[in-house]
């Protein structure tokens, strides 16, 4: 489709220069005309994808990915709810365990809802315990956890533990700093998955659901 | 050559007895003290203590003065969080709105009890060192401060969004930068690492840096009455390596997103390249990965001086174990020793 491939580069383009009337009106012209799921599904949230590699190449930067992301997010109230896509989906929460730097949550809360994933929020300074506590509690299949600080990245091995012991099947799905220096520690903490760039988050979840794991 | 003759050599691009070593350790000290970080943060004797006997164990070119990132957040009002493993973070940010920012007052540093510890430290080091071992200090960036005055999150949008708060809280940041850099100075510091890593441009497109943060350095580096190393933190610095350059700025810091050898050739000989050692991954390093890593850097940063090895953080974690830092150590020692005929030349 080469109009929509047209309208994934004006996009793009707005997104980048954090133009949100640009933005809106891609977004609502292709809602009108090829509706809400392909809007979201091929309009959307490939188009965040491409943001995210651009930042793991170095030529986008952290801001732009977050202001695309949020201004994504944003433009959903224009998308008739009614005609938003309901997701086949797991139960989904995410938090910051133990950190009190939201960004990296914020940014994959905004990619999966612009997307059109629902999901829990759980807040930052997160404890191990009380996580997956709520995680339980809340019958959560795919559990996402953002750091930044190495301490707590390490922290994941107490959640998985404690998850382990459960029986549950809870999907683990990590990301921040530390994974990104240490490309092994998403494994050594026992993560089903780690996403480099919170605009992986729609790929990941959708390859955890298709049953599929690892560094996607 | 002293550890200080060994760093003002490489500065100068010219070859010392063997590549100096910066070993940024916070928090490694408590351990050697048998200590909490908290209670190892308390008193400055406690780090001054540390530094030096760190410094004795594994023979680097520096002390450091850093506690804490936050501890400049901390003399905004903010609160501290310590734990047990790893460095104290900031609590609930001290502008929870942007229009916090029409009423926020800067602190003075000399009413400051947390950055006053750090000036007493600076002094307590400089008593103990003379002018035999570069005492490092460190001041956040005006343009890097907010991450924890308000969240990385609310600042961003704060960039974008606001304008003239924004503007409002860049001249409140830049007079108390400015302020704390040389109070370091005056007490003892031989030069500041002024720790700016949102003008990176894996934060900040390029352009929009330039309008900001890089002009915003450009400006407080020259207030600043003393030598100073621009760290991006782990964020790129090979595209603004010429802003920096033009800022008067000795030493760039680079990450280890980055080609250390090409980091070296861009500064054509204008900086004293920092790096670029890997601090996270460093934690599950072997004595022989340590070499390897210790080895490679040299290779491509080593020859001609100008180059000081360093992690690439600014803060090597509680978890890296001492035997990494000794094999560190040992390999510069080893590999390091001027002139560098095992390298090639470059």
């Amino acid at each position: 489709m080469r109009e929509l491939e047209q309208s994934a580069r004006e996009l793009g383009e707005a997104l980048l220069s954090i133009n949100r009337l640009a933005a809106r009106e891609v977004i609502t012209t292709a809602t009108a005309k090829w509706g809400a799921v392909c809007t979201m599904e091929e309009l959307i949230a490939p188009t965040l994808e491409r943001i995210g590699a651009g930042w793991e190449r170095g030529e986008v930067a952290l801001s732009q990915v977050y202001m695309a992301s949020l201004i994504c997010e944003e433009m959903l109230p224009a998308i008739s709810p009614t005609e938003r896509p309901a997701r086949r989906q797991p139960k989904m929460a995410i938090a910051v365990l133990e950190d009190h730097h939201q960004l990296g949550k914020r940014m994959v809360a905004q990619v999966l809802r612009a997307g059109g994933f629902e999901l829990l929020d759980y807040g930052h300074g997160v404890r191990a315990d009380s996580l997956v506590d709520r995680a339980l509690g809340d019958d959560v299949g795919i559990l996402l956890i953002s750091t930044l600080m190495l301490p707590s990245a390490l922290r994941v091995k107490e959640v998985r533990s404690r998850l382990s012991d459960s029986k549950t099947g809870i999907r683990l799905v990590v990301g921040g700093a530390p994974f990104l220096f240490d490309a092994d520690l998403w494994q050594e903490v026992g993560a089903d998955a780690m996403g480099r760039c919170a605009t992986d988050a729609i790929r990941v979840v959708t390859a955890l659901m298709d049953g599929e794991g690892g560094r996607l | 050559m002293n550890c200080l003759e060994r760093v003002l050599t490489t500065l100068g691009h010219k070859e010392p007895d063997r590549v100096p070593l910066f070993l940024l350790l916070t928090m490694h000290g408590a351990r050697e003290l048998g200590m909490s970080i908290r209670e190892y943060f308390a008193a400055p004797a406690n780090v001054v203590e540390g530094q030096m006997r760190m410094q004795a164990r594994y023979g680097h070119d520096c002390l450091y003065t850093l506690t804490y990132a936050a501890v400049e957040v901390e003399a905004w009002g903010g609160e501290i969080v310590f734990r047990d493993d790893g460095p104290p973070n900031a609590g609930q940010p001290i502008i929870r709105r942007p229009e916090d920012i029409e009423k926020l007052e800067p602190p003075r540093v000399r009413d400051s009890s947390s950055l006053g510890r750090v000036l007493a430290i600076t002094a307590g080091l400089k008593a103990r060192a003379g002018d035999r071992i570069p005492i490092v200090g460190v001041a956040l960036s005006p343009f890097s401060l907010p991450v924890i005055q308000m969240g990385f999150d609310k600042y961003i949008q704060l960039i974008y969004d606001r304008p003239e708060l924004f503007a409002r809280l860049m001249r409140m940041n830049e007079e108390f930068c400015v302020e704390w850099a040389n109070a370091q100075l005056e007490a003892g510091a031989t030069a500041i690492g002024y720790f700016d890593p949102v003008s990176s441009p894996t934060i900040t497109p390029r352009e929009l840096s330039r309008r900001t943060g890089l002009d915003i350095a450009r400006r407080t580096i020259s207030r600043i009455k003393g030598p100073v190393a621009m760290s991006m933190g782990s964020g790129r610095c090979l595209p603004v390596v010429d802003d920096v350059a033009r800022m008067g700025a000795p030493i760039i810091a680079a990450s280890a997103l980055e080609d250390l050898a090409g980091t070296k050739t861009a500064c054509q000989g204008r900086m004293t390249v920092l790096g670029n050692l890997n601090g996270i991954g460093m934690r599950r390093w072997t004595p022989a990965q340590a070499e390897a890593e210790v080895k490679k850097a040299i290779a491509g940063a080593g020859q001609g001086g100008g180059f000081i090895l360093c992690d690439n953080h600014g803060e090597i974690p509680w978890q890296v174990p001492e035997g990494v830092l000794h094999a560190i150590s040992d390999a510069v020692n080893e590999w390091g020793r001027y002139p560098l005929d095992w390298v090639g030349p470059s």
